[in-house]
């Protein structure tokens, strides 16, 4: 019975097993970043990132056709090129980041609907460029798994600069000049987790994989060690649930895996320790000197 | 759904107002030819098979385009209006017709050409549950005929002087029509029996496969136009394997990873792209009607012989 409901989608159909080995490969790379980006206080950055990779997606593919690497590269090179010139011009004018990258990331978002209507049938063209967990193939497998090895590489690479980026800024530049560096090195993280995203989950499924464990995570743990522990054990579980979920309820794959995180999400505003709704209505214990 | 309504409307407005603004540009003054319109491709090449040089054909909808969710033109308006004919399948295909008509004020006679014909019901049910009608009667080319005879009246009806060339053109085409359905019969043979059968989402084999003996399956809960489910995949899988089906046309499961996926599954060929309700361009591999039958039965055979 318990086998049936849990493990016997997996052990009967192979396309399961490459969902779901997707779904973890992108919950291991994924929430780490989503941690950070939470703490920097740009939790829509992501959004806003996942709409700029469509226009090099679509060029990607109006170039070498339903080409995975081809769509995975112009979707890199869009949001590179989209992370830095929002970065230069928040350095070198007046706008701050997010405005730059509003404005960018929304000329991005018109050039890449222009461009894949040009080529016809918009609706088939944007279920082509985005894959479905589903249809995980092994190139597609190969690119999550890579991504996701990359960005934990670089991420044990830059901790401590990243850590103290985040909590004191300021004592950093005091300190080093490696802030602007790694805050290249960590949106260009960003951005190829994204892509990666894409492949399995599509745009905006992609960011939720993201943000949402390492929301959930905030309500767990002070440390962000704890916390980076705490979001992928909650991406894993989502996509092994949503997985689940969508084969037993029959619901599409990857707004399942999404829904199941939220779930997590709600139960932990309301039961989470650190500054969750029910502990702060419960009397706290004084400070004494 | 909202943005295909405001452009029907605003389509129709557009169209409105161009009928008002210019009510004589529309009459072609040049040929005395009979000005047909027929609403998609593959009556408009049954309609030029008949009309020969005494008919201008215009077809509403274009090769390689959906008649059963096209959404009209202004430009149609206008074509309707000059049309002294309109040649309409019916059976529930150009749900967009009544209104275009309406739009139009055309008082051209419209020539329904599957009149005679015995409607088949498709798997599919409509909203209230009830099966659909399928329209997709010219999959069997016995019904094909049919609809010769009847555009061949039709014109008959308009053009008195042209009958002996409408007579003698239709003619020639039936006998054509019966030379491809000994054809398509024939290579329906060549497929052992017990391997006569596929999986397609796309219900529109229906006349086709009561006419010549072949199983067209659709899969099971697969909505075609929602993105499929965990459960949906593993249906079919299933089924294919069950059944032990040797072939899937899935075509509106659009992404072909997807399809790759369940072939390597179940082992099965994925069959090569079928047309149904619309030619290909001029050069294509369906630019006729008879070339549509003949490619999408070599793609059957290619699929289903050994």
């Amino acid at each position: 019975m318990l086998y049936t409901a849990l493990i016997a989608p997996f052990a009967d159909f192979e396309f399961m097993r490459r969902a779901l080995i997707g779904s973890l490969a992108l919950a291991l790379g994924a929430p780490p970043v989503g941690v950070f980006l939470m703490l920097r206080r740009m939790s829509l950055i992501g959004d806003a990132m996942a709409h700029a990779i469509l226009p090099g997606a679509a060029i990607g593919f109006l170039l070498a056709g339903l080409s995975l690497f081809a769509m995975a590269g112009g979707g890199l090179i869009a949001g590179f090129l989209i992370a830095f010139g929002a970065g230069l011009i928040a350095r070198a004018t007046l706008l701050k980041e997010d405005a730059s990258l509003a404005a960018f990331f929304l000329i991005s978002l018109a050039l890449g609907v222009t461009i894949v209507s040009a080529k016809g049938n918009n609706v088939d063209l944007l279920h082509f460029l985005f894959g479905s967990v589903l249809a995980i193939d092994d190139p597609a497998l190969m690119l999550i798994a890579g991504i996701t090895s990359v960005s934990l590489v670089v991420l044990a690479l830059i901790w401590r600069p990243l850590v103290l980026e985040c909590v004191d800024p300021g004592y950093l530049r005091s300190v080093s000049r490696a802030g602007g560096p790694v805050h290249i090195a960590f949106l260009a993280l960003v951005v190829l987790n994204l892509v990666g995203g894409f492949q399995a989950l599509g745009t905006l499924l992609a960011v939720g994989i993201m943000m949402l464990p390492a929301v959930v995570s905030r309500f767990w743990a002070r440390d962000i060690t704890t916390m980076i522990g705490i979001a992928i054990g909650c991406a894993a579980i989502s996509g092994y649930a949503g997985l689940l979920v969508s084969y037993h309820a029959n619901l599409p794959s990857g707004p399942a895996i999404i829904l199941v995180a939220g779930a997590f999400y709600a139960l932990s505003v309301v039961f989470g320790p650190v500054g969750g709704l029910l502990w702060l209505a419960l009397p706290q214990r004084h400070l004494e000197a | 759904m909202i943005a295909r309504r405001l452009l029907l409307t605003a389509g129709f407005a557009a169209g409105a107002v161009a009928l008002i603004a210019t009510p004589a540009a529309a009459q072609d003054t040049h040929t005395n030819k009979i000005k047909a319109v027929a609403t998609f491709s593959i009556l408009g090449d049954l309609v030029r098979n008949v009309g020969g040089d005494r008919v201008e054909i215009t077809t509403l909808v274009g090769p390689n385009g959906d008649a059963h969710v096209y959404s009209p033109t202004p430009g149609d308006a206008r074509k309707l209006a000059a049309a002294d004919v309109v040649f309409v399948n019916g059976l529930g295909l150009e749900g967009w017709m009544t209104r275009l008509v309406t739009a139009s004020g055309t008082k051209a006679p419209m020539v329904l050409v599957t009149k005679g014909i015995t409607p088949r019901h498709m798997q599919d049910e409509d909203k209230r549950g009830r099966p659909a009608i399928d329209p997709h009667a010219w999959q069997s080319i016995a019904d094909a005929k049919i609809y010769v005879a009847n555009i061949r009246d039709g014109l008959v009806a308009i053009d008195p002087a042209g009958k002996a060339t409408y007579d003698a053109n239709a003619a020639a085409y039936l006998a054509r029509l019966d030379e491809l359905e000994q054809e398509v019969k024939a290579a329906i043979d060549s497929i052992p029996a017990d391997r006569r059968k596929i999986i397609t989402t796309h219900d529109a084999f229906g006349y086709f496969g009561a006419a010549y003996g072949m199983a067209f399956i659709a899969p099971e809960g697969v909505s075609t136009e929602a993105e499929p489910s965990a459960k949906d995949v593993a249906k079919i899988i299933t089924q294919i394997r069950k059944q032990r089906i040797p072939a899937v046309f899935l075509e509106n499961i659009s992404d072909p990873r997807l399809m790759d996926q369940i072939a390597r599954e179940t082992g099965a060929i994925i069959g090569g792209t079928l047309y149904s309700d619309a030619l290909s361009e001029p050069g294509g591999p369906a630019a006729t009607y008879i070339d549509m039958m003949r490619h999408n039965v070599r793609e059957f055979a290619k699929a289903l012989v050994g």
